[in-house]
């Protein structure tokens, strides 16, 4: 496939005695949401952690882009072209939400920091160019009324799309999103399923998701890898994953899988 | 509010304080001259250290360190060769020391460069660090610098310090770099920069992830508070004219994390208020050090009774308001226009 954006080739990674991931093969296509799921502890955010240089993988190698970026550091993987969110929410407490989403835009500044002192009429433009992009993305992700808030007082669902919209002010080809769904209602996670469409196709990314709730994977996902003990143990569209007995017996158990 | 009117307002501003100083150099005798000129530095000093750890959150306890390299560097710089062939009787002063020279703009700017020198050298392994381990490794930084300064007595002289140092920091100087060191911090924590060091201290796990390169802007930031520290340094040296290395131990940077603890981490307003408070207050309770007497009671003086009073009031401090006196607030034009109820369109 020509349009492969993400490669992992034979990615192993070992705590100690401990094998969270292990030899995990996959291609991300161009476009297309692909869902990581698995039980718990199965593997699928340290895969996250090392697709985004936070881990160094035991083996192994990511491809990106033609590029190899295995063991860079996360600034230089999120100059590459890949974002992410996290798990448990971690917005910068102390700003606003705007300040937020401008902080994100840093890593495409071309003016360095001594700049901002000497007052370069070009260093003012690009920072009121930031503060306008900012203010956009905000305003795609329907945040732009509460800009001046702190980003911490938002309620859940509008601090996890604000996590989203400072991921995309860096720019990305390539999103991860950990457990975008965790605490949100039906409701919530409805409208969660549409933004997570209309983001791609708003900016031509491809996004990769980790998601325990059911729904949103099946509802969002156009192909759906299976992660358990730090294996992959299946692949392939939402209806063949539903319907396949290795994915059951990790989630169910041996009997559920014959009853099925 | 309009962008010329707040330029206006801010020239207006600057025109009072020196209306100020001019009037007080000739107005207030030398005590209380004394006491304005140890609050510049003081503010200078403390600005410098809530950029390192109000903004970016690392813990450095290091001022000392980089103040006697500023006080240092600058006093060999403006002390006339002859004064220091005079001084250097335990161990004569080597070449190139013993006759470099310059103008004393260029001596603190020299003390300030070399400084910030160092918190880069230091910065590389122990910004590594974080926390508590962080406050530590830079403690033992300050004190490593004491101990070279009183064994390179070809250089420093050693533990007799450098005295009649001329005495060139006035408050027209002093007062210029506080208001130097005011201007460029505000510019960069203001800018997306200081967005960045804020994200860091915020949460430095997502600020790598939103490609920050987290390492760079702390090492930034670090040299630029020892910068600041440096500069702060050498006008102290200059303003009491006699420096030693004993000066420079860990009660000076306990001093100023308290003006910066009690002003308020994270905002410059704060320091400047915290500079004026403390350094007012710890020369105006001198009183409860003297012998006091009630009726027929007397009590004697007892020397050091002042920095009871002030760990205990910082005691409160950290206990009840553990913000500062100023809190997170951040003094700008448009809030004190909202305040007084005008219209006014950012």
């Amino acid at each position: 496939m020509a349009d492969v954006i993400l490669k992992t080739e034979n990615l192993t990674i070992k705590f100690g005695g401990l094998t969270a991931v292990s030899d995990f093969n996959m291609e991300a296509v161009q476009g297309r949401i692909t869902s990581l799921i698995g039980p718990n502890g199965a593997g699928k955010t340290t895969l996250f952690n090392i697709i985004t240089g936070f881990y160094k993988p035991t083996s192994g190698r990511v491809i990106f882009d033609g590029e190899d970026i295995t063991g860079k550091k996360p600034h230089d993987v999120c100059k590459a072209g890949i974002a992410r969110t996290f798990q448990n929410i971690r917005l910068f407490a102390g700003g606003t939400v705007l300040q937020n989403v401008m902080t994100a835009c840093w890593i495409r500044q071309k003016l360095p920091w001594w700049a901002a002192p000497l007052m370069l009429p070009t260093y003012c433009r690009e920072e009121r160019e930031i503060r306008e992009k900012s203010m956009t993305l905000l305003e795609s992700v329907g945040l732009s009324s509460l800009a001046g808030e702190v980003a911490t007082g938002l309620p859940y669902g509008a601090q996890r799309r604000l996590e989203i919209a400072r991921a995309l002010a860096t720019e990305p080809k390539f999103l991860l999103l950990d457990e975008p769904a965790a605490g949100m209602n039906p409701q919530e996670s409805g409208e969660l399923m549409d933004f997570i469409r209309q983001i791609r196709d708003q900016f031509k990314l491809t996004i990769l998701l980790i998601e325990h709730d059911m729904k949103v994977v099946m509802g969002v996902s156009e192909y759906i890898r299976v992660l358990d003990y730090g294996m992959l143990i299946a692949e392939g569209t939402p209806d063949e994953i539903r319907s396949n007995p290795k994915v059951i017996e990790a989630y169910l158990g041996k009997g559920a899988a014959a009853n099925a | 509010m309009k962008k010329n009117t707040k330029l206006a307002l801010n020239i207006f501003c600057l025109a009072l304080l020196a209306a100020f100083l001019w009037w007080a150099q000739d107005n207030l005798n030398g005590y209380k001259v004394q006491v304005l000129n140890l609050v510049a530095v003081n503010a200078i000093l403390a600005i410098s250290l809530n950029l390192i750890y109000g903004f970016t959150g690392m813990f450095s306890l290091g001022h000392a360190g980089f103040m006697a390299i500023g006080a240092y560097v600058s006093a060999i710089l403006i002390l006339p060769a002859a004064q220091k062939e005079m001084m250097y009787i335990l161990e004569p002063i080597i070449w190139p020391f013993s006759v470099m020279h310059a103008p004393f703009f260029v001596s603190v700017l020299a003390g300030g460069a070399v400084a910030a020198a160092f918190g880069l050298l230091i910065a590389l392994p122990v910004l590594r660090l974080g926390g508590d381990y962080l406050g530590i490794a830079t403690l033992g930084f300050a004190e490593i610098i004491r101990v070279i300064f009183t064994n390179i007595t070809p250089i420093t002289n050693g533990a007799l310090g450098l005295k009649g140092i001329p005495g060139y920091a006035n408050l027209g100087w002093n007062y210029f770099w506080c208001v130097v060191t005011f201007y460029v911090i505000i510019k960069l924590l203001s800018s997306n920069f200081g967005n960045c060091l804020r994200a860091i201290r915020d949460d430095e796990v997502a600020a790598r992830a939103m490609g920050i390169n987290t390492f760079k802007c702390k090492a930034i930031s670090f040299a630029i508070g020892a910068f600041f520290a440096g500069v702060g340094g050498a006008l102290q040296g200059s303003l009491i004219t006699t420096i030693d290395p004993k000066m420079f131990n860990f009660q000076l940077t306990y001093n100023i994390l308290m003006i910066v603890v009690v002003g308020g981490l994270g905002s410059v307003t704060g320091s400047m208020v915290g500079a004026v408070v403390i350094t007012v207050l710890l020369e105006w309770l001198r009183f409860v050090e003297d012998t006091m007497t009630f009726g027929s009671f007397e009590i004697a003086g007892i020397p050091g009774m002042r920095m009871v009073i002030f760990s205990i009031a910082l005691l409160f401090i950290i206990l009840y308001r553990r913000e500062g006196m100023i809190g997170g607030y951040e003094f700008s034009w448009d809030s004190v226009a909202k305040r007084f109820g005008k219209k006014g369109d950012a």
